[in-house]
């Protein structure tokens, strides 16, 4: 079997995610120790101009499924997941790479059932040693790492977004290649899209993200925060506290039955660092925290912290990045 | 499998450690000693939305947990809450597995079992795989709706709407009963046990099931037929500390931004 690595990239809006960019960088990697050739699975609808990004992304190849019925907007687990299954089979991969986002993992779960292969979730680290796929999945919510081997190949693998660098797509155009989609008999499906994400960045892959917890008081105290996440392109994250309070919504939530995240920066605003909380942001990067209690737990982490109220601090911010951007 | 006399939802439970324990690791291990341990707080989402519909349907609510003697405790602690009886699959065979091996012995589980739905969290909080319950549904052939936040069946209960959220997006999803659903924080509020909760579960119907029960080889079930191994666990690599800016909000702004741009250079 040759020892190609396939990676499923997700689009969204008609452009692939940035993880699917991510993820070549980690198939580079691989491929040092394994050899063999990079191609890229993309399905969904109106994917020409995704399809032509990825092509240029330092791949092989570029297989396409393309259906109106593959439609985020129509998303149907089994068909979609046979989809995918159809494609491992065709292209043979010893090793298929996914972003650990909601519906990477999801798809992934389904396909690795339907084709009795292994699945690690949510790594921080993949290598091919000594013959095999070694990898590093946080557990426990990152309180502990796990080093994980696949006995054999292929196996499956989904890595946290944001952790690898993504290539530039400016190499020349690989060949693409559209795949006959088999229609499947369909029992759950989406009716109906209730909600479109807010932002193109999702949270979990955003550079930067400001956060708020108990400490913002309300709805209106999210402004302050917005403000100054919109200075620094960032998305706005929450903790517990402010989702349950009704303040913000559930998708928002940083920790460990919210989302991991690990940007660049964390801005960590009124929150005070419950231990479920930090599992789901301390692989940042940097982290800063802006509370008014200087024995919060929340600075054992922080990188740099001001002890100070933040509906001060935060504006003082916002106002001072202001100035120094206007000079750049 | 459907059974039309009485309506019986199973939930998926696992035991893990209480999200407020800290994990020790030493020599390549987790320290299992000192930490408390509860049912998978997604699993309790699970659990009471059983519940729920128990109390709008009738019918009966039965937890399936596969896990060590130990999960027992934890086990009590769902028919606590009310559930009904338990299939315990309790065996060494099962143990160390991958989330293949142990999808593999829930589903001939299930397939023994009388459901007209069932439950589970969408991930468990150890080792946050978030796959076996979805690679149940596949084994089983039947539909899967994942990290939902309501559920609601029809009056024929033939098939359900829910609404599920995922990576910053909210679908309205369709589904024909029997199903499994993932339960996604927000879905309902856990209850509590009451005393009389906790007394009753003593007495409550806990069938142990072996391998040899579901007509498995040992040899596709827990570290014998595991793909995955994990080789060893270490802590995560301690954050150096930081750095307190002082000042009045003005002047430590100031400095955390030239920080920000200067030292750490993200901005
Ligand atoms: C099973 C389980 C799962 C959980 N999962 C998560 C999770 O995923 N994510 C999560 O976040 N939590 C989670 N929690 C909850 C967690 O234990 C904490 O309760 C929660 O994180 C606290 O949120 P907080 O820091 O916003 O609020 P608090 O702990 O109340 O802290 C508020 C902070 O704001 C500061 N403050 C107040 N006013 C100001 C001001 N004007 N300026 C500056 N600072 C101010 C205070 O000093 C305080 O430190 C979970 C709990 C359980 C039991």
């Amino acid at each position: 079997m040759p020892n190609n690595i396939l990676i499923v990239a997700e689009t969204r809006d008609g452009a692939p995610r940035k993880v699917a960019f991510e993820l070549v960088t980690v198939a580079k990697q691989l491929a040092q120790g394994m050899g063999g050739k990079i191609e890229v699975f993309a399905m969904g609808s109106n994917l020409a101009s995704a399809a032509q990004a990825l092509a240029q992304a330092g791949v092989s190849k570029v297989y396409v499924a393309d259906d109106a019925a593959l439609d985020a907007s129509r998303f149907a687990p089994e068909l979609h997941a046979a989809v995918l299954a159809d494609a491992i089979r065709a292209a043979q991969p010893a090793v298929v790479l996914f972003g650990a986002t909601g519906v990477g993992k999801e798809i992934s779960a389904r396909a690795a059932a339907k084709l009795d292969w292994g699945l690690v979730t949510d790594c921080t680290d993949a290598k091919f040693e000594n013959g095999a796929l070694v990898l590093t999945k946080p557990v426990y919510a990152g309180k502990a790492i796990a080093t994980v081997k696949a006995k054999s190949l292929p196996a499956m693998v989904s890595v946290r977004p944001n952790i690898f660098p993504p290539v530039e797509a400016n190499a020349s155009a690989a060949p693409v290649e559209i795949v006959a989609v088999k229609m499947v008999n369909v029992r759950a499906k989406v009716a109906e899209r209730v909600k479109k994400a807010e932002t193109a960045v999702d949270l979990s892959e955003a550079k930067i993200v400001v956060s708020g917890g108990r400490g913002v008081r309300g709805p209106e105290g999210f402004e302050p925060l917005h403000a100054l996440a919109k200075v620094l392109g960032a998305a706005v994250g929450a903790s517990r506290a402010a989702v349950d309070a009704g303040w913000v919504d559930y998708g928002t939530q940083v920790g460990q039955t919210g989302k991991t995240v690990s940007p660049q920066l964390y801005i960590a605003c009124g929150i005070s660092g419950a231990i479920q909380h930090l599992a789901g942001m301390s692989s940042s990067k940097n982290i800063v925290a802006i509370n008014k209690d200087p024995d919060a737990p929340i600075f054992k982490v922080a990188d740099y912290g001001i002890a100070g109220d933040l509906f001060e601090v935060v504006p003082a911010l916002t106002e001072e990045l202001k100035k120094v951007m206007a000079e750049k | 499998m459907n059974a039309e006399s009485t309506f019986s939802v199973v939930v998926l439970i696992k035991r893990v450690p209480d999200t407020e324990t800290r994990i020790q690791v030493k020599d390549g291990k987790v320290n299992t000693e000192g930490i408390s341990w509860v049912i998978s707080p997604y699993d309790e989402y699970a659990v009471e939305e059983a519940l729920r519909l128990q109390e709008k349907y009738g019918g009966k609510v039965t937890l399936l947990c596969l896990g060590s003697e130990d999960a027992k405790e934890t086990i009590r602690k769902g028919l606590a809450l009310g559930a009904d009886d338990a299939v315990h699959l309790n065996d060494p065979a099962f143990e160390g597995g991958d989330a293949a091996t142990t999808a593999r012995a829930l589903a001939a589980a299930l397939k023994k079992m009388e459901y007209a739905l069932v439950l589970a969290g969408k991930q468990a909080v150890d080792e946050d795989n978030a796959q076996v319950a979805i690679r149940v549904a596949e084994l089983l052939d039947l539909p899967h709706v994942n990290a939902i936040i309501k559920l609601d069946l029809a009056d024929d209960k033939k098939s359900a709407r829910c609404v599920r959220e995922v990576d910053g997006e909210r679908d309205m999803m369709e589904t024909s009963l029997p199903a499994i659903f993932t339960a996604q924080q927000g879905l309902n509020e856990p209850r509590y046990p009451s005393l009389k909760g906790i007394m009753g579960a003593k007495k409550k119907p806990i069938a142990d099931w072996k391998a040899a029960d579901l007509g498995l080889d040992p040899a596709h079930l827990g570290a014998a037929g595991a793909q995955i191994q994990v080789e060893r666990y270490d802590p995560p690599a301690p954050r150096p500390p930081g750095k307190i800016i002082p000042g009045d909000p003005a002047t430590a702004a100031k400095e955390l931004v030239r920080l920000l741009r200067e030292e750490a250079k993200v901005i």
